[in-house]
Parts: C-alpha cells; sequence; structure tokens
C-alpha cells in the first residue's frame, strides 16, 4: 500500500491518496474520487510509439521517433508546443528550452480554460489566499461559473463549503454558500442562496453587486439578467456580513460572453469587498499542474502562457500568440501535443488548422490527437509512474510520487531526447 | 413539420466527462460526452422519442447527439458535456483573449433520426497528410 499518494487530476491535487500495489501492479484506490480513481486505475495505454507512413500509424522505435519529432520541429518555421497541463513543471522547463531552440511558440492548456483568468488578474490584481486559509477561515464560500460537485469532486469536503477547520469546527452548518450559475448544478443544490443567471450576464450581474456593495443600490433596476434586485441585495448583504469570504470561479465566467473581463471586474468586487470585510479569491484551476506551467513559464520566459519565441525574445500576446489563434489563422505549420488533447478539446474549425501540418504528440493514452498526429511517442503518467512538482490550484508546489515503475520514458526524457537532436541538426548546418 | 427550438448552448465538466476523459476512444468516453441535456419543457416539445436523437446547429458547425432531459436547466438553455462532440459547434473567434467562447453559443435544435457519430467519425475527413516528413 502506497500512502498520501498525490492525486494527477484536477487542481486540487489531494494529497492523501492510498493506492494498493501488487507486484508492481496497481489493483486498488482508496479515498480517491470517481475521477481520481479511474485515472490512478488506468486507462488503454499507446503501447510503443508510432510513425504515419501511406496514412497509417506504424510502430516505429523511440529512437526514430524522436529522429522524426526532432526534424519536424527543426524545419517548421512557426512550431506550436502545445500542451503541459497533465505533466510535471520538469518536463515544462526542457518545454521552454525546446520552445526557444526551434523559435516556436508554447502555450499550455489555459489557453482555453483559465487564460482570461491569468489576463484579468494580471489587469487587476489578486487578493488570494491558499486552499488552507480558506478552509479554516471561510465562513461564506461564493461558487460563481464552477461546479465542484463534477469539476472538482473533493473540493468541498477538503478545503471549501463542507470542510472542518481551526476556525470553522462546523463544518459547512457554520458556513454559507452562494452559487450563481446558469442552470441548477449539483452544486446549486447545495446553496444557501442560489442566483440563476442567464448565460452571458455575469459582467452586469458582478457590476449590480458591486453598485449595491457601494451603497448604490438605488441605481440598480429591479432585475439584472433576470435576477430579482432583491436576491441580489440579499447576496451583497451576505457578503458584506462575512467575516471571512471567499469566491471560488470556474470557466461559466471565462468561457462566457466578457470572458477576461468577468474576471476583471470579480477581482474588482472583492477589491470592493475588502472595505468592508475580509475577502479572497480563486481560480478554480481544472487539470492538476495547469497552474505549474504557469509558474514556471512566468519564472524563465516572463510571461504564463501563449509565449512567442520567433523574435528571439519571448513574447506574449494572447489573441496573436494564443494555440487557438495561430491555428484558427493557419498560422501554426508545426505542433508538438505533450500531455493534453486538443483535438477533442478545442473548437472543430480550430482543430481543422491540424489536418495539414505534422503533429507530434507525447502522451501515455491514445485519443483524438493522436488520429491527427503524425508521430506518437507514448510516455510514463506522471505522478504515478513518474515524480516530479506540480502546483495545486492555489499555488502551493507539491511532489508527485511514483508509485509503480513503467516501462514508458517519462515526459521530461522524451522532451530532453527531442532538444539534444534539434541542438545537433542545428550543429550540423 | 419539424419543429426548431432556438437555444443557448453550454458545454462544461461532468463526473461522466471526467472519469474517461484519458479514454477518449473509449465506449465510456461516448456514452459520457455525445449527449445533450434539455429543459424539461424542450425537451418534450420537440417530440423526441425516448432515448432519440437530436440535430445541434449553430453557425459554426452541426452535430447530432442524444437528448436527455435535465430539470436543473432553465429553457431555452442546452448542456452538451466537453469534447468532441461539443466542440462541433463552437466557434474558433478568441475575442483577443486566446480562448474559444465555449459557453453562450447560439444553436438551433431538432429532433433527428440521423445517428451519432463516434470519435474516429467525427475527425475522419480531417487527416489529409500521408507520411510523416
Amino acid at each position: 500500500m502506497a500512502e498520501d499518494v498525490l492525486c494527477p487530476f484536477c487542481g486540487c491535487l489531494c494529497d492523501d491518496i492510498k493506492v494498493e500495489v501488487e507486484d508492481d501492479k496497481i489493483v486498488g484506490v482508496k479515498r480517491a474520487c470517481k475521477l481520481g480513481s479511474s485515472k490512478i486505475l488506468g486507462h488503454e495505454r499507446t503501447k510503443a510509439p508510432m510513425v504515419r507512413k501511406d496514412g497509417e500509424l506504424v510502430e516505429t522505435t523511440y529512437e526514430e521517433a524522436y529522429d522524426r519529432a526532432a526534424r519536424i520541429l527543426k524545419e517548421a518555421k512557426r512550431p506550436l508546443l502545445y500542451g503541459w497541463c497533465s505533466t510535471v513543471c520538469e518536463t515544462h522547463k526542457k518545454g521552454i528550452l525546446l520552445a526557444e531552440e526551434v523559435g516556436g511558440v508554447i502555450d499550455s492548456t489555459a489557453t482555453v480554460c483559465h487564460g482570461p483568468s491569468i489576463i484579468g488578474i494580471e489587469e487587476k490584481g489578486l487578493a488570494g489566499s491558499t486552499l488552507g486559509q480558506i478552509k479554516n477561515r471561510a465562513d461564506l464560500i461564493v461558487f460563481w461559473g464552477a461546479n465542484p460537485a463534477e469539476a472538482h469532486p473533493r473540493h468541498t469536503l477538503r478545503y471549501s463549503s463542507n470542510s472542518s477547520g481551526m476556525f470553522t469546527s462546523e463544518g459547512r452548518k457554520g458556513r454559507k454558500v452562494i452559487v450563481v450559475d446558469v442552470r441548477e448544478t449539483r452544486t446549486a443544490k447545495n446553496a444557501d442562496k442560489f442566483l440563476l443567471i442567464r448565460p452571458g450576464t455575469d459582467y452586469e450581474v458582478i457590476s449590480a453587486l458591486r453598485m449595491i456593495v457601494a451603497g448604490k443600490g438605488d441605481l440598480v433596476p429591479e432585475k439584472v439578467a433576470n435576477v430579482a434586485k432583491a436576491d441580489l441585495e440579499e447576496a451583497a448583504a451576505m457578503m458584506k456580513g462575512a467575516k471571512f469570504g471567499a469566491i471560488l470561479f470556474g470557466l461559466g465566467m471565462t468561457h462566457s460572453r466578457g470572458r477576461y473581463k468577468n474576471v476583471d471586474n470579480a477581482l474588482s468586487l472583492v477589491t470592493d469587498l475588502n472595505g468592508f470585510t475580509k475577502f479572497v479569491v480563486m481560480a478554480m484551476r481544472g487539470h492538476y499542474n495547469v497552474a505549474g506551467f504557469g509558474q514556471v513559464s512566468a519564472w524563465e520566459t516572463g510571461f504564463p502562457m501563449s509565449v512567442d519565441f520567433s523574435r528571439g525574445a519571448p513574447y506574449f500576446n494572447p489573441g496573436e500568440t494564443a494555440a487557438c489563434d495561430l491555428l484558427a489563422r493557419r498560422e501554426a505549420d508545426a505542433m508538438l501535443v505533450v500531455a493534453a488533447d486538443p483535438v477533442s478539446n478545442f473548437p472543430r474549425k480550430t482543430v481543422e488548422g491540424m489536418a495539414d501540418i505534422p503533429v507530434i504528440q507525447i502522451d501515455p493514452f491514445p485519443n483524438p490527437t493522436t488520429l491527427l498526429a503524425d508521430v506518437v511517442i507514448p510516455s510514463a503518467v506522471c505522478g504515478v509512474e513518474a515524480e516530479g512538482t506540480a502546483y495545486r490550484m492555489d499555488g502551493l508546489s507539491l511532489r508527485m510520487k511514483k508509485v509503480v515503475d513503467s516501462p514508458y520514458p517519462t515526459d521530461e526524457e522524451i522532451i530532453q531526447n527531442i532538444l539534444d537532436r534539434v541542438r545537433r541538426l542545428g550543429d550540423d548546418n | 413539420m419539424v419543429i426548431l427550438l432556438k437555444a443557448i448552448m453550454i458545454s462544461g465538466r461532468t463526473l461522466g466527462q471526467g472519469a474517461t476523459c484519458e479514454a477518449k476512444m473509449s465506449p465510456q468516453f461516448f456514452k459520457a460526452t455525445s449527449f445533450c441535456t434539455l429543459s424539461e419543457g424542450d425537451y418534450n416539445s420537440l417530440g423526441v422519442s425516448e432515448g432519440g436523437n437530436v440535430l445541434v446547429r449553430t453557425k459554426f458547425g452541426e452535430v447530432v447527439v442524444s437528448a436527455k432531459m435535465d430539470a436543473g436547466l432553465p429553457a431555452g438553455v442546452i448542456f452538451i458535456p466537453m469534447g468532441p462532440w461539443a466542440n462541433a459547434v463552437v466557434g474558433p473567434e478568441t475575442g483577443g483573449c486566446g480562448t474559444p467562447q465555449f459557453k453562450g453559443v447560439e444553436a438551433e435544435v431538432e429532433e433527428t433520426k440521423m445517428p451519432v457519430m463516434d470519435v474516429r467519425e467525427l475527425f475522419a475527413d480531417l487527416k489529409t497528410r500521408g507520411d510523416a516528413s
């Protein structure tokens, strides 16, 4: 039995998982949620490296796959190195070196997730906290456009609405919960106050709340985005009356009309509330180490994502240098995908930008990106078969454990092998 | 006469999507993500037979998914789990911030007898290259 294993699924990075191992095989998982245990128990794997020949993927050696990958990246004029959410920070560091070496653009899955949150935070600043502070102190939790009951199943019990801590010993009974969403989610069913808003109206609802918090509620109309003013006044009073409030927001805010401006406004609401009481705000980050890529990229390049090395120095302008923009404009002429699945998770019209360019995939599992890949390099599963550093959604760095051995190389080893070859190709020229 | 429902499409995570998202070529992932939920009123108004399919069309594309009822959805809002079926009808525009608008897409929904494509069929037309260069 391996104790205190970290879960390599979502941004909660639960660190109390028990994994039963027999003959170096995982046979059971305890304490993890449905999402985490499913990943740790394992799925069908890509068995061997593959390259596309006559339209079909055929098995090859790692050496051949590394050579092909290096040549594709070296020959490309506008290579895009994308993904990085389900791998460790040691891989990110090598990936950034590789992007610099080939003069490419490196971007993470944040770009289709909490990228707008990062932009909003850059604009306004963040009154942040750790999950521990929320667990120990928060008497009001606001889930805005977030549904942890399905996306972060242990969040409420370990860190937020239903957890018990130092000054919150009564758990759920001692806290108030507000949920703002466009549908009554499972999370909303756990709320004391649920505000059902129309899709795409987050900005105006936040603005109305800010007006009421600032004492200018008389200027707010009787209904805002289908929400009665009385409900908004009640929610604002709950916020102002809290001793320690926390807004935890999800993709409802970043994927809807307004995108980073919604986040910007929510951060302003939190700033306003700090004039009356203690309030913090946090993005409910999705994959277990998407936050880690932002950290590594920020300290290596100065920017958290969408970093373009084609000018020789790092350049950041999402909307221009983000993965979806490069593909939609048909600008990328080669793509390396590491620990992500853009073919599933990008809009179809964006995916069409991957169809005619060489695609290299590094991933433990086959997925729709494999269908469009020209070189497929299977890797060990980080946090199960490989160790390394990951960042929880609150920015806490934790060490992922290796639980069992793997016949596959780690992501870090694969990137290093490609980087070595790219550098050798450079020497030959 | 075909009944056409005008709705706002949102996509998002579900427990089923999360538990199968590292096994996307499996029938379990197909089952977990190739459907659309509608409010009770909207579902009934379309006249979908039990286990039947709907065609969801936006200005960016169209997709056939199976239809289910969700009492938590307000009228005029439909939900498709995050994945290739939802993304078939999401647009590429990022509003200058790099992120497409995955939620809040204007859509039309109608009952259909067409089958739901599997994940390979969804992308079958895209790979045109022969060899890795």
